[in-house]
């Protein structure tokens, strides 16, 4: 098993961060539409991803862009696919909630919760009857873990034995719903039991602690061919679509979260580590330059010919 | 197509999937089938090509119609059986927004080549939630293909197509023409083609399923009355073929479009809108549909047969059409 690397960890988690807070700004200004920002959930997105091996496939959900990031793709591309430019990695055609990059192996991404659950085992059945090398990572919330696919999902790829990293990204919260109002128990993996699937636990605030038990997680699935399910606990600490002002969320409960964010533990731990403050804010100035160019690159971006629309919904 | 004796057979309708499903497998490694039964029901299938590329499933529509739409995008070619097409209801999700929207959402980057199996109609008294012709729900959804298939050979030469087909593809079999022989070959038919099945210079009479066999007894009795009826089977109803409803309606400047299905926003209120559209000036009467009732499909075989689209209702509607000026049918 690789270690992770928590600099670059704190690199791309940094990236994540700086990426939603730009298009926050941007949506502010009248920029770019309303987006389901994936704040809080750095840590699940890059410490799940950089387990990963690059044949692996990933499919997520209206939440994204931290799992796309974390994969390596261009945060001007990541924009301009948001502001419905030709140079977005669908062709301006996606916005911010269905964005799939298959260069990068993200193959599918449905904004429907739970949608991805449904066709992730159509991609393990493809590796599995193609014989292709690689796993499938399929990223979903507590929400998602509320439809019938999930059951559907885990019982088909338990009894045909896919190749499926299933990953419940916990963050307490459904759209406008806490996750006390839909669910009993504590959490999802618990669940995987019943299916006859492995599953684990890991704290969704701590990247290296997310990265040790995906790796695991990911080699099991390797190893065995059975599907896995992973679930990391953490915190949506935005809201559910930009611009929402969290009105319903409690204050107290926030306030705890907030006090475990993701970077500010990565940063923390790297200091106790000897990190000057001076270099982790290096990262920080890096990010943001990194958006400024993305920025200039997604506005630079011609908007796609309307006509083209036609063309791509028909093969 | 060049065909000999030797190459056309009598086959029933469920025979012409078989055959469909198992040329088409054999000629590309990349086909699997799966469903509900699926290995069960089709034990020949699972000899020729093995328990990996036909199964069964669990009963769960919805994760069978997204396995085959992440299959597809993936680089297999599935072929789903649903059974039922008001089961298809659970399996929408997978279906409409996935298979038939993630192509144009993504800038084309994935395609979905898959097909869904789905039988429907009156034949066997099984109710609403077995028998539900819902064709059009898809025919109104992008990224979709649609086919209902009205003789043996067209089944098997549209569902080896559709397999073949980029596209998701959805083939509806009328489950009163499962038993139902007729002539095939192992030739493709290409969709988006109409077929005409009998000249006609007075009336068009259009449908698609089981219904052609209805409007082909209402012409022949529109002959006896002296009256000249075109029967056209639209087979492809996604793409549809256009050019040949307005050839036959501009050549006979009247139409009576037939379904199971029932009436509003129906593929009939399709044709009779590009009719309205595109061969106004050549009507002569107005376009009449006949279709089932906006009701749920009775579980009794008496009622069931009985809400049809009659041959006597058709040959009724069309010579009043034919008899001159009219205000309205009925």
């Amino acid at each position: 098993m690789h270690l992770l690397d928590l600099m670059d960890a704190l690199r791309r988690m940094t990236l994540i961060r700086a990426y939603e807070d730009t298009l926050v700004t941007l949506l502010s200004q009248g920029r770019a539409g309303g987006t389901c920002t994936s704040v809080g959930g750095e840590a699940s997105a890059v410490g799940v991803v950089s387990a990963l091996a690059p044949e692996d496939l990933i499919l997520t959900n209206h939440r994204s862009a931290g799992h796309l990031l974390a994969r390596g793709a261009d945060p001007g591309r990541l924009l301009a696919e948001v502001m419905g430019r030709r140079d977005g990695y669908c062709g301006g055609f996606a916005g911010s909630l269905h964005v799939s990059a298959r260069e990068l192996g993200v193959v599918l991404t449905s904004t429907i919760v739970g949608g991805e659950l449904g066709l992730c085992t159509g991609v393990a059945l493809s590796q599995k009857v193609l014989d292709k090398p690689g796993i499938v990572a399929c990223f979903f919330g507590d929400g998602a873990a509320a439809e019938g696919r999930f059951h559907e999902s885990l019982n088909l790829a338990a009894v045909w034995e896919l190749p499926v990293l299933y990953i419940c990204e916990n963050n307490e919260w459904q759209a406008y719903v806490h996750r006390r109002e839909t669910m009993l128990g504590d959490g999802i993996a618990a669940r995987a039991a019943a299916y006859g699937v492995d599953s684990a636990s890991v704290d969704g605030c701590d990247v290296a602690a997310v990265f040790d038990a995906a790796a695991t997680a990911a080699d099991a699935v390797r190893s065995t061919g059975r599907p896995f399910l992973l679930e990391t606990r953490g915190y949506r600490l935005r809201g559910h679509l930009e611009p929402d002002d969290q009105a319903y969320v409690d204050a107290a409960e926030l306030a705890r979260w907030r006090g475990q964010d993701p970077l500010d533990v990565l940063r923390r731990r790297l200091e106790e580590a000897g990190l000057a403050p001076a270099e982790l804010d290096a990262v920080t100035r890096e990010a943001e330059a990194r958006m400024e160019a993305a920025v200039a690159f997604a506005d630079a971006s011609p908007l796609p010919d309307p006509a083209r629309l036609l063309d791509t919904v028909y093969a | 197509m060049i065909t000999t004796e030797s190459t056309v057979r009598q086959v029933t309708l469920a025979q012409a999937i078989g055959e469909a499903l198992a040329e088409e497998m054999r000629r590309d490694p990349r086909i699997l089938m799966f469903g509900e039964g699926t290995a069960t029901k089709r034990p020949d299938l699972v000899a020729e090509f093995g328990p990996a590329r036909v199964r069964n499933t669990p009963l769960a529509e919805g994760i069978i119609a997204g396995t085959a739409a992440g299959a597809a995008a993936t680089g297999l070619r599935p072929v789903a059986d649903l059974l039922f097409a008001p089961f298809l209801c659970y399996a929408m999700d997978e279906i409409v927004n996935s298979a038939g929207k993630l192509r144009g959402l993504s800038g084309g980057q994935f395609a979905f080549p898959m097909t869904i199996l789905a039988m429907t109609g009156a034949g066997w008294g099984v109710g609403a939630q077995h028998n539900h012709n819902v064709e059009a729900w898809f025919v109104h959804s992008p990224g979709l293909k649609v086919v209902m298939p009205s003789t043996a050979g067209d089944m098997k030469g549209l569902l080896k197509t559709a397999i073949r087909d980029d596209n998701p593809v959805l083939v509806f079999t009328d489950i009163g023409l499962l038993e139902q022989a007729g002539p095939v070959t192992d030739a493709a038919i290409p969709l988006g083609r109409a077929a005409l099945r009998r000249e006609g210079d007075d009336v068009t009479l259009i449908s698609y399923g089981k219904t052609v066999a209805t409007c082909l007894d209402a012409a022949a009795r529109l002959a006896e009355q002296g009256m000249s009826a075109a029967v056209l089977d639209l087979r492809s109803l996604k793409p549809l073929d256009e050019a040949a409803i307005l050839a036959s309606v501009r050549r006979t400047g009247r139409a009576v479009i037939v379904h199971e299905a029932a009436a509003p926003c129906g593929v009939g209120a399709e044709v009779a809108a590009i009719l309205a559209e595109k061969a106004f000036a050549a009507l002569k009467a107005p376009v009449v549909r006949l279709t089932g009732p906006d009701a749920p499909a009775p579980g009794n075989f008496m009622l069931e047969q009985a809400l049809l689209p009659s041959p006597d209702a058709v040959t009724a509607v069309a010579a009043r059409l034919c008899a001159g000026p009219v205000p309205c049918p009925a």
